[in-house]
Protein backbone atom coordinates (compact mmCIF):
# COMPACT_ATOMS: atom_id res chain seq x y z
CA UNK A 1 0.00 0.00 0.00
CA UNK A 2 1.33 3.03 -0.74
CA UNK A 3 1.67 5.41 2.39
CA UNK A 4 3.17 8.71 0.73
CA UNK A 5 2.68 10.67 -2.02
CA UNK A 6 5.08 13.49 -3.45
CA UNK A 7 4.58 16.98 -1.38
CA UNK A 8 6.94 19.55 -0.65
CA UNK A 9 8.55 19.96 2.62
CA UNK A 10 8.23 23.79 4.64
CA UNK A 11 12.19 23.84 3.84
CA UNK A 12 11.38 23.75 0.06
CA UNK A 13 9.44 26.68 0.15
CA UNK A 14 12.36 28.83 -0.29
CA UNK A 15 11.62 32.10 1.99
CA UNK A 16 13.09 33.03 4.96
CA UNK A 17 16.90 35.11 5.29
CA UNK A 18 19.92 34.54 2.74
CA UNK A 19 17.98 32.07 0.86
CA UNK A 20 19.88 33.29 -2.72
CA UNK A 21 23.00 31.04 -0.68
CA UNK A 22 21.71 29.69 2.22
CA UNK A 23 19.26 26.41 1.36
CA UNK A 24 17.94 25.21 4.30
CA UNK A 25 18.74 25.59 8.37
CA UNK A 26 18.77 21.94 10.52
CA UNK A 27 19.07 20.76 13.89
CA UNK A 28 18.92 17.78 15.49
CA UNK A 29 18.57 16.77 18.96
CA UNK A 30 19.55 13.47 19.61
CA UNK A 31 17.84 11.79 23.18
CA UNK A 32 17.21 8.23 24.90
CA UNK A 33 15.38 7.13 27.30
CA UNK A 34 16.92 5.45 30.78
CA UNK A 35 16.66 2.01 31.17
CA UNK A 36 16.96 0.80 27.59
CA UNK A 37 19.72 -0.45 25.80
CA UNK A 38 20.58 2.19 22.67
CA UNK A 39 19.33 0.82 19.76
CA UNK A 40 22.32 -0.82 18.45
CA UNK A 41 22.49 -3.26 21.26
CA UNK A 42 18.55 -3.75 21.64
CA UNK A 43 17.10 -6.57 20.53
CA UNK A 44 13.81 -6.91 18.63
CA UNK A 45 11.78 -6.68 21.93
CA UNK A 46 13.65 -3.77 23.12
CA UNK A 47 13.02 -1.42 20.25
CA UNK A 48 9.36 -2.50 19.94
CA UNK A 49 9.03 -1.24 23.80
CA UNK A 50 10.93 1.99 23.02
CA UNK A 51 8.29 2.52 19.87
CA UNK A 52 5.53 1.35 22.53
CA UNK A 53 6.70 4.01 25.50
CA UNK A 54 7.29 6.84 22.73
CA UNK A 55 3.85 5.92 21.11
CA UNK A 56 2.34 6.12 24.10
CA UNK A 57 3.59 9.73 25.53
CA UNK A 58 3.22 11.29 22.44
CA UNK A 59 -0.45 10.01 21.67
CA UNK A 60 -1.43 11.95 24.76
CA UNK A 61 0.20 15.16 24.38
CA UNK A 62 -2.09 17.61 22.02
CA UNK A 63 1.56 18.82 20.85
CA UNK A 64 2.02 16.20 18.17
CA UNK A 65 -1.86 16.16 17.01
CA UNK A 66 -0.96 16.78 13.09
CA UNK A 67 2.21 14.48 13.25
CA UNK A 68 1.56 11.30 11.46
CA UNK A 69 3.23 8.14 12.58
CA UNK A 70 4.94 5.76 9.95
CA UNK A 71 6.80 3.20 10.62
CA UNK A 72 9.73 2.11 8.36
CA UNK A 73 8.38 -1.34 7.84
CA UNK A 74 5.31 0.21 6.08
CA UNK A 75 7.33 1.63 3.69
CA UNK A 76 8.37 0.55 0.54
CA UNK A 77 12.01 1.01 -0.60
CA UNK A 78 11.18 3.96 -3.17
CA UNK A 79 9.19 5.48 -0.24
CA UNK A 80 11.85 5.62 2.06
CA UNK A 81 14.33 6.84 -0.23
CA UNK A 82 11.92 9.56 -1.41
CA UNK A 83 12.73 10.49 2.34
CA UNK A 84 16.07 10.14 2.68
CA UNK A 85 16.32 12.72 -0.58
CA UNK A 86 14.02 15.39 1.18
CA UNK A 87 16.43 15.38 4.26
CA UNK A 88 13.16 13.67 6.49
CA UNK A 89 14.73 10.79 7.15
CA UNK A 90 18.58 9.10 7.94
CA UNK A 91 19.78 6.29 5.80
CA UNK A 92 20.67 4.38 8.97
CA UNK A 93 16.93 4.87 9.65
CA UNK A 94 16.01 3.62 6.08
CA UNK A 95 17.85 0.89 5.72
CA UNK A 96 19.53 -0.33 8.69
CA UNK A 97 17.17 0.49 11.96
CA UNK A 98 15.15 -2.23 13.71
CA UNK A 99 12.04 -1.07 14.58
CA UNK A 100 12.42 2.67 13.07
CA UNK A 101 9.66 4.61 13.02
CA UNK A 102 9.03 7.82 11.81
CA UNK A 103 6.68 10.89 13.34
CA UNK A 104 6.62 14.00 10.98
CA UNK A 105 4.66 17.16 11.08
CA UNK A 106 1.77 18.31 8.61
CA UNK A 107 3.97 20.76 7.07
CA UNK A 108 7.41 18.44 7.20
CA UNK A 109 9.47 21.26 9.18
CA UNK A 110 9.49 18.93 12.30
CA UNK A 111 10.50 15.33 12.12
CA UNK A 112 11.07 12.57 14.80
CA UNK A 113 12.79 10.01 14.28
CA UNK A 114 12.67 6.74 16.15
CA UNK A 115 15.29 3.89 17.08
CA UNK A 116 17.99 5.39 15.01
CA UNK A 117 21.34 5.30 16.48
CA UNK A 118 19.64 6.79 19.34
CA UNK A 119 15.94 6.41 20.37
CA UNK A 120 15.01 9.50 19.65
CA UNK A 121 15.94 11.93 16.82
CA UNK A 122 14.35 15.23 17.19
CA UNK A 123 14.74 17.35 14.07
CA UNK A 124 13.89 20.75 12.20
CA UNK A 125 14.09 21.85 8.84
CA UNK A 126 13.43 25.55 7.64
CA UNK A 127 14.53 27.53 4.83
CA UNK A 128 16.69 30.05 4.00
CA UNK A 129 19.08 30.60 7.50
CA UNK A 130 16.81 29.91 10.62
CA UNK A 131 18.98 28.22 12.79
CA UNK A 132 17.46 29.29 16.18
CA UNK A 133 14.21 29.29 14.90
CA UNK A 134 14.79 25.83 14.23
CA UNK A 135 16.23 24.97 18.02
CA UNK A 136 13.58 26.67 19.48
CA UNK A 137 11.04 24.08 17.42
CA UNK A 138 13.06 21.06 18.15
CA UNK A 139 13.31 22.31 21.81
CA UNK A 140 9.58 22.67 21.79
CA UNK A 141 9.16 19.31 20.99
CA UNK A 142 12.15 17.80 23.51
CA UNK A 143 10.70 19.69 25.97
CA UNK A 144 7.05 17.98 25.45
CA UNK A 145 8.98 14.40 25.81
CA UNK A 146 10.60 15.13 28.31
CA UNK A 147 7.59 15.61 31.04
CA UNK A 148 6.40 12.09 29.54
CA UNK A 149 9.96 10.50 29.69
CA UNK A 150 12.59 9.37 31.54
CA UNK A 151 15.63 10.62 29.70
CA UNK A 152 18.60 9.64 29.97
CA UNK A 153 21.15 12.15 31.28
CA UNK A 154 23.93 12.54 33.23
CA UNK A 155 25.27 16.02 35.48
CA UNK A 156 28.45 15.48 33.65
CA UNK A 157 28.22 14.37 30.23
CA UNK A 158 24.85 15.77 29.50
CA UNK A 159 22.42 13.81 27.01
CA UNK A 160 23.74 10.12 26.80
CA UNK A 161 24.01 9.23 22.96
CA UNK A 162 25.19 6.14 21.66
CA UNK A 163 27.60 8.08 19.95
CA UNK A 164 30.17 9.64 22.10
CA UNK A 165 30.56 11.83 19.69
CA UNK A 166 27.23 13.37 20.29
CA UNK A 167 27.46 13.49 23.82
CA UNK A 168 26.51 16.64 26.00
CA UNK A 169 23.58 18.43 23.78
CA UNK A 170 23.24 15.74 21.73
CA UNK A 171 22.96 18.60 18.96
CA UNK A 172 23.62 18.67 15.50
CA UNK A 173 23.24 22.15 13.55
CA UNK A 174 23.79 22.47 9.78
CA UNK A 175 23.45 24.46 6.86
CA UNK A 176 22.66 23.71 3.46
CA UNK A 177 24.51 26.11 1.16
CA UNK A 178 24.81 26.76 -2.66
CA UNK A 179 28.11 28.13 -3.32
CA UNK A 180 28.70 27.51 -7.26
CA UNK A 181 30.85 31.17 -7.10
CA UNK A 182 33.31 29.86 -4.44
CA UNK A 183 33.36 26.13 -5.84
CA UNK A 184 34.34 27.48 -9.73
CA UNK A 185 36.93 29.46 -8.73
CA UNK A 186 38.22 26.98 -6.24
CA UNK A 187 38.45 29.20 -3.08
CA UNK A 188 36.38 26.58 -1.69
CA UNK A 189 39.49 24.42 -0.82
CA UNK A 190 40.46 27.43 1.46
CA UNK A 191 37.53 27.00 3.61
CA UNK A 192 38.10 23.35 4.10
CA UNK A 193 40.55 23.46 6.28
CA UNK A 194 39.61 26.66 8.03
CA UNK A 195 36.08 25.27 8.70
CA UNK A 196 37.71 22.47 10.83
CA UNK A 197 39.74 24.22 12.74
CA UNK A 198 36.82 26.31 14.36
CA UNK A 199 34.92 22.97 14.55
CA UNK A 200 32.96 22.17 12.05
CA UNK A 201 32.56 19.90 8.83
CA UNK A 202 31.90 20.39 5.37
CA UNK A 203 30.01 17.18 3.60
CA UNK A 204 28.09 16.88 0.17
CA UNK A 205 24.27 17.02 -0.08
CA UNK A 206 23.65 13.44 1.83
CA UNK A 207 26.14 13.39 4.17
CA UNK A 208 29.13 11.59 4.94
CA UNK A 209 31.08 10.58 2.12
CA UNK A 210 29.16 12.03 -0.39
CA UNK A 211 30.76 14.18 -3.26
CA UNK A 212 29.69 17.96 -4.15
CA UNK A 213 26.96 17.75 -6.93
CA UNK A 214 25.31 20.67 -7.78
CA UNK A 215 27.51 22.68 -6.09
CA UNK A 216 25.55 22.63 -2.65
CA UNK A 217 27.70 21.36 0.05
CA UNK A 218 26.88 20.82 4.42
CA UNK A 219 27.65 22.58 6.83
CA UNK A 220 27.75 21.60 10.70
CA UNK A 221 29.11 21.41 14.16
CA UNK A 222 31.61 18.64 15.25
CA UNK A 223 31.41 19.44 19.05
CA UNK A 224 28.45 18.32 21.24
CA UNK A 225 30.23 18.41 24.41
CA UNK A 226 31.30 21.59 26.66
CA UNK A 227 29.75 24.31 24.84
CA UNK A 228 25.51 25.11 24.98
CA UNK A 229 23.27 24.97 22.28
CA UNK A 230 23.40 28.50 21.87
CA UNK A 231 26.90 29.05 21.33
CA UNK A 232 27.13 26.68 19.21
CA UNK A 233 24.61 27.37 17.28
CA UNK A 234 25.99 31.31 17.41
CA UNK A 235 29.39 29.94 16.63
CA UNK A 236 27.96 28.10 12.98
CA UNK A 237 25.87 31.03 12.81
CA UNK A 238 29.02 33.56 12.48
CA UNK A 239 30.88 31.22 10.29
CA UNK A 240 28.65 31.19 7.95
CA UNK A 241 27.60 34.85 7.73
CA UNK A 242 31.44 35.09 6.73
CA UNK A 243 30.93 32.31 4.13
CA UNK A 244 28.35 33.79 2.29
CA UNK A 245 30.11 37.45 2.51
CA UNK A 246 32.29 35.32 0.68
CA UNK A 247 30.59 34.25 -1.77
CA UNK A 248 28.66 36.86 -2.25
CA UNK A 249 31.97 38.73 -3.35
CA UNK A 250 33.16 36.24 -5.68
CA UNK A 251 29.91 36.19 -7.21
CA UNK A 252 29.91 39.97 -7.81
CA UNK A 253 33.63 39.51 -9.61
CA UNK A 254 32.02 37.08 -11.63
CA UNK A 255 29.25 39.37 -12.54
CA UNK A 256 31.30 42.27 -13.38
CA UNK A 257 33.53 40.25 -15.28
CA UNK A 258 31.76 37.66 -17.72
CA UNK A 259 27.64 38.84 -17.16
CA UNK A 260 27.09 38.04 -20.62
CA UNK A 261 28.96 34.08 -20.16
CA UNK A 262 26.61 33.80 -16.91
CA UNK A 263 23.50 35.14 -18.69
CA UNK A 264 24.07 32.53 -21.53
CA UNK A 265 24.72 29.90 -18.71
CA UNK A 266 21.80 29.86 -16.99
CA UNK A 267 19.42 30.37 -20.32
CA UNK A 268 21.40 27.57 -21.89
CA UNK A 269 20.28 25.87 -18.52
CA UNK A 270 16.45 26.50 -18.86
CA UNK A 271 16.72 25.59 -22.10
CA UNK A 272 18.02 22.04 -21.26
CA UNK A 273 15.78 21.38 -18.51
CA UNK A 274 12.65 22.24 -20.98
CA UNK A 275 13.63 20.59 -23.62
CA UNK A 276 16.20 17.76 -23.12
CA UNK A 277 15.15 14.02 -23.31
CA UNK A 278 17.32 12.12 -21.52
CA UNK A 279 19.04 13.47 -18.60
CA UNK A 280 21.51 11.89 -15.52
CA UNK A 281 20.68 13.57 -11.86
CA UNK A 282 23.81 15.22 -12.31
CA UNK A 283 23.60 16.86 -15.02
CA UNK A 284 19.95 17.79 -13.84
CA UNK A 285 21.76 18.85 -10.50
CA UNK A 286 24.16 20.78 -12.57
CA UNK A 287 21.42 22.69 -14.67
CA UNK A 288 19.55 23.69 -11.44
CA UNK A 289 22.66 24.96 -9.62
CA UNK A 290 23.13 27.21 -13.62
CA UNK A 291 19.51 28.34 -13.16
CA UNK A 292 19.94 29.58 -9.58
CA UNK A 293 22.97 31.18 -9.81
CA UNK A 294 21.35 33.32 -13.02
CA UNK A 295 18.00 33.68 -10.99
CA UNK A 296 19.62 34.86 -7.79
CA UNK A 297 22.11 37.00 -10.31
CA UNK A 298 19.60 39.04 -11.52
CA UNK A 299 19.67 37.30 -14.89
CA UNK A 300 16.57 34.90 -15.52
CA UNK A 301 12.98 36.29 -13.76
CA UNK A 302 11.21 33.72 -14.69
CA UNK A 303 12.03 31.09 -12.39
CA UNK A 304 11.94 31.22 -8.18
CA UNK A 305 13.38 29.36 -5.48
CA UNK A 306 10.73 27.06 -4.31
CA UNK A 307 10.80 26.01 -8.48
CA UNK A 308 14.33 25.40 -8.07
CA UNK A 309 14.07 23.16 -5.11
CA UNK A 310 11.28 21.37 -5.86
CA UNK A 311 13.56 20.37 -9.19
CA UNK A 312 16.39 19.89 -6.71
CA UNK A 313 14.13 16.87 -5.22
CA UNK A 314 11.74 15.57 -7.22
CA UNK A 315 14.78 14.62 -9.75
CA UNK A 316 16.48 11.85 -7.32
CA UNK A 317 16.14 8.66 -8.09
CA UNK A 318 13.48 8.09 -5.21
CA UNK A 319 11.33 10.88 -6.00
CA UNK A 320 11.20 10.28 -9.61
CA UNK A 321 9.95 6.77 -8.90
CA UNK A 322 7.66 7.66 -6.29
CA UNK A 323 5.96 10.11 -9.23
CA UNK A 324 6.04 7.89 -11.41
CA UNK A 325 4.30 5.32 -9.21
CA UNK A 326 6.40 2.05 -10.33
CA UNK A 327 10.14 0.87 -10.27
CA UNK A 328 12.19 2.40 -12.28
CA UNK A 329 16.06 1.47 -14.12
CA UNK A 330 18.54 3.71 -14.89
CA UNK A 331 17.64 4.41 -18.48
CA UNK A 332 14.16 4.62 -17.75
CA UNK A 333 15.58 7.47 -14.58
CA UNK A 334 17.01 9.24 -17.42
CA UNK A 335 14.09 9.30 -19.32
CA UNK A 336 11.30 10.04 -16.58
CA UNK A 337 13.59 12.84 -15.24
CA UNK A 338 13.34 15.15 -18.07
CA UNK A 339 10.08 14.42 -18.29
CA UNK A 340 8.96 15.64 -14.75
CA UNK A 341 11.36 18.33 -14.89
CA UNK A 342 9.36 20.05 -18.50
CA UNK A 343 6.08 19.52 -16.65
CA UNK A 344 6.94 21.15 -13.07
CA UNK A 345 8.51 23.83 -15.29
CA UNK A 346 5.62 24.36 -17.49
CA UNK A 347 3.17 24.07 -15.17
CA UNK A 348 4.65 27.29 -13.30
CA UNK A 349 5.72 29.22 -16.26
CA UNK A 350 2.48 29.06 -17.69
CA UNK A 351 0.97 29.72 -14.21
CA UNK A 352 3.27 33.07 -14.25
CA UNK A 353 2.63 34.12 -17.59
CA UNK A 354 -1.43 34.22 -16.18
CA UNK A 355 -0.57 36.05 -13.50
CA UNK B 1 28.50 12.46 -26.18
CA UNK B 2 29.13 16.28 -24.48
CA UNK B 3 30.48 16.66 -21.24
CA UNK B 4 28.32 16.38 -18.59
CA UNK B 5 30.33 18.97 -16.40
CA UNK B 6 30.80 21.52 -18.91
CA UNK B 7 28.70 20.51 -21.80
CA UNK B 8 30.78 22.49 -24.17
CA UNK B 9 33.34 19.80 -25.02
CA UNK B 10 33.74 16.71 -26.07
CA UNK B 11 33.22 13.58 -23.08
CA UNK B 12 36.88 11.46 -23.39
CA UNK B 13 36.86 10.38 -19.64
CA UNK B 14 34.53 7.73 -18.03
CA UNK B 15 34.23 7.58 -14.54
CA UNK B 16 32.95 5.05 -12.22
CA UNK B 17 32.74 5.72 -8.67
CA UNK B 18 31.57 3.49 -5.92
CA UNK B 19 30.84 5.44 -2.87
CA UNK B 20 29.74 3.11 -0.30
CA UNK B 21 28.29 0.64 -2.48
CA UNK B 22 26.29 3.08 -4.81
CA UNK B 23 27.74 3.18 -7.89
CA UNK B 24 27.72 6.81 -10.02
CA UNK B 25 28.90 6.91 -13.51
CA UNK B 26 30.32 10.28 -15.16
CA UNK B 27 31.55 11.16 -18.49
CA UNK B 28 33.96 14.03 -18.35
CA UNK B 29 36.44 16.23 -20.80
CA UNK B 30 39.72 16.28 -19.66
CA UNK B 31 39.15 19.66 -17.86
CA UNK B 32 36.64 18.83 -16.01
CA UNK B 33 37.80 15.49 -15.09
CA UNK B 34 41.07 17.05 -13.58
CA UNK B 35 39.33 19.96 -11.53
CA UNK B 36 36.93 16.94 -10.27
CA UNK B 37 39.39 15.04 -9.44
CA UNK B 38 41.42 17.69 -7.51
CA UNK B 39 38.00 18.84 -5.79
CA UNK B 40 37.29 15.15 -4.91
CA UNK B 41 40.32 14.56 -3.36
CA UNK B 42 39.70 17.41 -1.11
CA UNK B 43 36.83 16.40 0.22
CA UNK B 44 37.77 13.21 1.03
CA UNK B 45 40.66 14.17 2.61
CA UNK B 46 38.62 15.70 5.33
CA UNK B 47 39.17 13.84 8.42
CA UNK B 48 35.87 11.66 9.22
CA UNK B 49 35.31 11.83 12.60
CA UNK B 50 34.00 8.75 13.56
CA UNK B 51 36.45 6.86 11.79
CA UNK B 52 39.48 9.02 14.03
CA UNK B 53 37.39 8.02 16.94
CA UNK B 54 37.14 4.44 16.34
CA UNK B 55 40.82 4.38 15.73
CA UNK B 56 41.67 6.42 18.98
CA UNK B 57 39.55 4.09 20.94
CA UNK B 58 41.21 1.10 19.63
CA UNK B 59 44.52 2.07 20.76
CA UNK B 60 42.88 3.17 24.35
CA UNK B 61 42.11 -0.58 24.28
CA UNK B 62 45.10 -2.04 22.97
CA UNK B 63 46.74 0.16 25.98
CA UNK B 64 44.44 -1.27 28.36
CA UNK B 65 44.97 -4.97 27.76
CA UNK B 66 48.86 -4.71 28.20
CA UNK B 67 48.45 -3.42 31.66
CA UNK B 68 45.44 -5.57 32.64
CA UNK B 69 45.73 -9.26 30.80
CA UNK B 70 42.77 -11.13 30.56
CA UNK B 71 40.05 -8.37 32.49
CA UNK B 72 38.45 -6.44 30.22
CA UNK B 73 36.15 -3.32 31.50
CA UNK B 74 32.18 -4.34 31.02
CA UNK B 75 29.36 -2.49 31.59
CA UNK B 76 27.29 -4.31 34.29
CA UNK B 77 23.71 -2.79 32.70
CA UNK B 78 24.11 -3.84 29.27
CA UNK B 79 27.35 -6.12 29.20
CA UNK B 80 28.72 -4.23 26.35
CA UNK B 81 32.74 -5.05 26.78
CA UNK B 82 35.89 -2.34 26.15
CA UNK B 83 36.79 -4.57 23.10
CA UNK B 84 33.11 -4.05 21.49
CA UNK B 85 32.91 -0.87 22.13
CA UNK B 86 36.01 0.30 20.53
CA UNK B 87 35.13 -1.86 17.88
CA UNK B 88 31.38 -0.22 17.14
CA UNK B 89 32.31 3.08 18.75
CA UNK B 90 28.84 3.34 20.64
CA UNK B 91 27.80 3.09 23.47
CA UNK B 92 25.46 0.36 24.70
CA UNK B 93 22.87 1.94 27.15
CA UNK B 94 22.74 5.09 29.65
CA UNK B 95 25.48 3.21 32.13
CA UNK B 96 27.83 3.10 29.73
CA UNK B 97 30.08 6.52 29.99
CA UNK B 98 30.18 5.29 33.78
CA UNK B 99 31.99 2.24 33.12
CA UNK B 100 34.00 3.58 30.37
CA UNK B 101 34.56 6.60 31.84
CA UNK B 102 38.70 6.06 32.45
CA UNK B 103 39.31 5.38 28.67
CA UNK B 104 36.22 8.00 27.31
CA UNK B 105 37.56 10.92 28.99
CA UNK B 106 41.03 11.41 27.16
CA UNK B 107 38.74 11.05 23.78
CA UNK B 108 36.14 13.68 24.78
CA UNK B 109 39.11 15.95 25.53
CA UNK B 110 40.27 15.36 22.04
CA UNK B 111 36.71 15.86 19.85
CA UNK B 112 34.82 17.82 22.10
CA UNK B 113 35.44 22.00 22.98
CA UNK B 114 35.06 20.33 26.98
CA UNK B 115 34.47 17.68 29.06
CA UNK B 116 31.24 18.74 30.72
CA UNK B 117 27.79 19.36 29.55
CA UNK B 118 26.88 23.40 29.92
CA UNK B 119 23.82 23.27 27.49
CA UNK B 120 20.17 22.21 28.02
CA UNK B 121 19.44 20.34 31.36
CA UNK B 122 16.04 18.71 31.74
CA UNK B 123 13.71 19.40 34.32
CA UNK B 124 13.96 16.96 36.49
CA UNK B 125 17.84 17.40 36.68
CA UNK B 126 18.11 21.10 36.72
CA UNK B 127 17.22 21.84 40.29
CA UNK B 128 20.62 19.70 40.97
CA UNK B 129 22.68 20.14 38.18
CA UNK B 130 22.74 24.44 38.91
CA UNK B 131 23.53 23.64 42.65
CA UNK B 132 26.26 21.20 40.97
CA UNK B 133 27.53 24.64 38.47
CA UNK B 134 26.97 26.60 41.31
CA UNK B 135 29.42 24.23 43.60
CA UNK B 136 32.13 24.50 40.78
CA UNK B 137 31.89 27.91 40.27
CA UNK B 138 32.08 28.44 44.47
CA UNK B 139 35.37 26.02 43.93
CA UNK B 140 37.00 27.93 41.48
CA UNK B 141 36.18 31.01 43.44
CA UNK B 142 38.26 28.97 45.93
CA UNK B 143 41.43 28.76 44.27
CA UNK B 144 41.59 32.03 43.14
CA UNK B 145 41.07 33.14 46.76
CA UNK B 146 43.83 30.79 48.06
CA UNK B 147 46.38 32.13 45.59
CA UNK B 148 45.56 35.75 46.68
CA UNK B 149 45.75 34.53 50.33
CA UNK B 150 43.05 35.80 51.51
CA UNK B 151 42.84 33.01 54.04
CA UNK B 152 39.72 34.11 55.80
CA UNK B 153 37.52 34.83 52.73
CA UNK B 154 38.76 31.54 51.63
CA UNK B 155 37.16 29.91 54.68
CA UNK B 156 34.05 30.95 55.20
CA UNK B 157 33.67 29.78 50.75
CA UNK B 158 34.74 25.92 52.06
CA UNK B 159 32.30 25.92 54.48
CA UNK B 160 29.72 27.25 51.76
CA UNK B 161 31.20 24.11 49.48
CA UNK B 162 30.90 21.57 51.95
CA UNK B 163 27.46 22.57 53.27
CA UNK B 164 26.83 22.11 49.53
CA UNK B 165 28.42 19.56 49.10
CA UNK B 166 25.97 17.44 51.78
CA UNK B 167 23.33 18.72 50.46
CA UNK B 168 23.67 17.24 47.14
CA UNK B 169 24.59 14.05 48.45
CA UNK B 170 21.73 14.25 50.44
CA UNK B 171 19.52 14.89 47.20
CA UNK B 172 21.23 11.77 45.42
CA UNK B 173 20.40 9.50 48.27
CA UNK B 174 16.89 10.33 48.90
CA UNK B 175 16.12 10.56 45.14
CA UNK B 176 17.97 7.20 43.74
CA UNK B 177 19.24 8.12 40.22
CA UNK B 178 18.85 11.51 40.85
Amino acid sequence: MKQIEFSLSRWMEGSGPETEIVISSRVRAARNIRGHSFPCLASEEGTKAVLEIIGVASSEKPDFSDFIYTPMNDLSAIEKQALVEKHLISPFLAEESKNGALMLRGDEAVGIMINEEDHLRIQTILPGLQLEEAWQETGRYDDVLESELDYAFDDRYGYLTACPTNLGTGLRVSVMLHLPALIMTRQINRFLGALSQVGLTIRGLYGEGTEIIGNLVQVSNQATLGQTEEEIISNLQSVIQQVIEQEQNARQAMLDKKRAELADQAWRALGLLRHARVMSSQEAMHLISDLRLGYDLGLVKEVDHKLLNELLVLIRPGCLQLLAGRELNDRERNLERPVRIKETLDRYLEHNDAD
Amino acid sequence: MLCQECRRNEANIHIVKNVNGRQSELNLCEDCARKKEELDFSIESQFSLHKLFTSMLNQAAAGSRKTKPGSDTKCSSCNLTLAQFSQIGRLGCSDCVNAFEEKLKPLLRRIHTGCTHTGKVPARFRNRVNKLRELDQLKEELGNQVQNEKFEEAALLRDRIRAMEKEIHLDKSNKGDL
